[in-house]
């Protein structure tokens, strides 16, 4: 059942990937993402990471895809972009690609068999996670408010049209 | 009961997908969210490790990493927002301000 699950959830998470590669118009790339997205929620939920996975459906293809189909209406370009003409780019990058999935396989290669497998005790529950964020981790934890009001501050800021122009 | 490293490999796949998308295409936008679908490949292998090492603090750093990553969306899209204004374009080989 739980391979099954994987399985589903991966096809569906690398499929929705490849749409938005292959796809020509920008919002159906943004909603392809959206699938792959919410897909890679559930998979977190399969490794015992359910508060993750709930933050991963809200904040990632909930807020974050919706700014991005904000910022696509905006910009609404009225037809998509051509594909790259010169082909020697994609052949190369293609080549690029399988160079570096060949690298990062051989990186890992001996740390895969020493991983186990998921069940057994589990680990990541909302409370131990909490207790985490404002104990050990208290520092990093305030720095992100300080983040996010910094990048707050500075993309209105960058947006706000000039009241002279 | 489901092996951790299917988990470890699909980061893999998607983070090479990511870097292959943002070669690919041209356009700012589609090639940020090929910059979102690195940093969820990344998310993935720090949660599939957090399992396999029995503790939960990767999934803490995971959470730091979608918070980042909404602040780098916002400003990102705003930069965006503002090349588009200025070119009343959007493709990455009409930003060539300072290419002389």
């Amino acid at each position: 059942m739980g391979i099954f699950l994987f399985f589903l959830l991966a096809i569906l998470c690398v499929g929705g990937v490849l749409g938005m590669i292959l796809s020509r118009n920008q919002a159906h790339s943004a909603l392809f993402l959206v699938l792959a997205f919410a897909s890679l929620g559930g998979l977190f939920g399969l490794l015992d990471a359910p508060f993750i996975a709930a933050v991963q459906i809200l904040i990632y293809a909930g807020a974050i895809m919706v700014l991005f189909i904000f910022v696509i209406m905006m910009v609404n370009l009225e037809q998509g972009i051509a594909p790259e003409k010169k082909r020697w780019t994609l052949g190369l990058s293609a080549g690029l690609a399988v160079f570096l999935l060949g690298e990062l396989a051989m990186a890992v290669r001996g740390t895969l068999g020493a991983l186990g497998r998921t069940g057994g005790q589990s680990i990541g529950s909302p409370t131990e996670l909490g207790r985490l964020l404002f104990t050990d981790y208290l520092y990093p934890f305030e720095i992100t408010s300080v983040l996010i009001i910094a990048a707050l501050v500075g993309a209105i800021v960058l947006v706000k049209k000039k009241e002279k122009e | 009961m489901i092996p951790v490293s299917y988990f470890f490999g699909l980061s893999i796949v998607l983070f090479v997908l990511g870097i292959i998308g943002f070669f690919v295409k041209r356009d700012l936008i589609t090639m940020f969210m090929a910059v979102e679908v690195m940093l969820n490949a990344a998310n993935l292998a720090f949660i599939a490790l957090a399992k396999a090492a029995g503790s939960p603090a990767g999934q803490v750093i995971v959470f730091f990493v979608i918070t980042v990553a909404a602040a780098e969306a916002a400003v990102g899209l705003a930069i965006i927002l503002l090349v588009f204004r200025q070119k009343k374009s959007i493709k990455a080989e009409d930003m060539r301000l300072m290419k002389g």
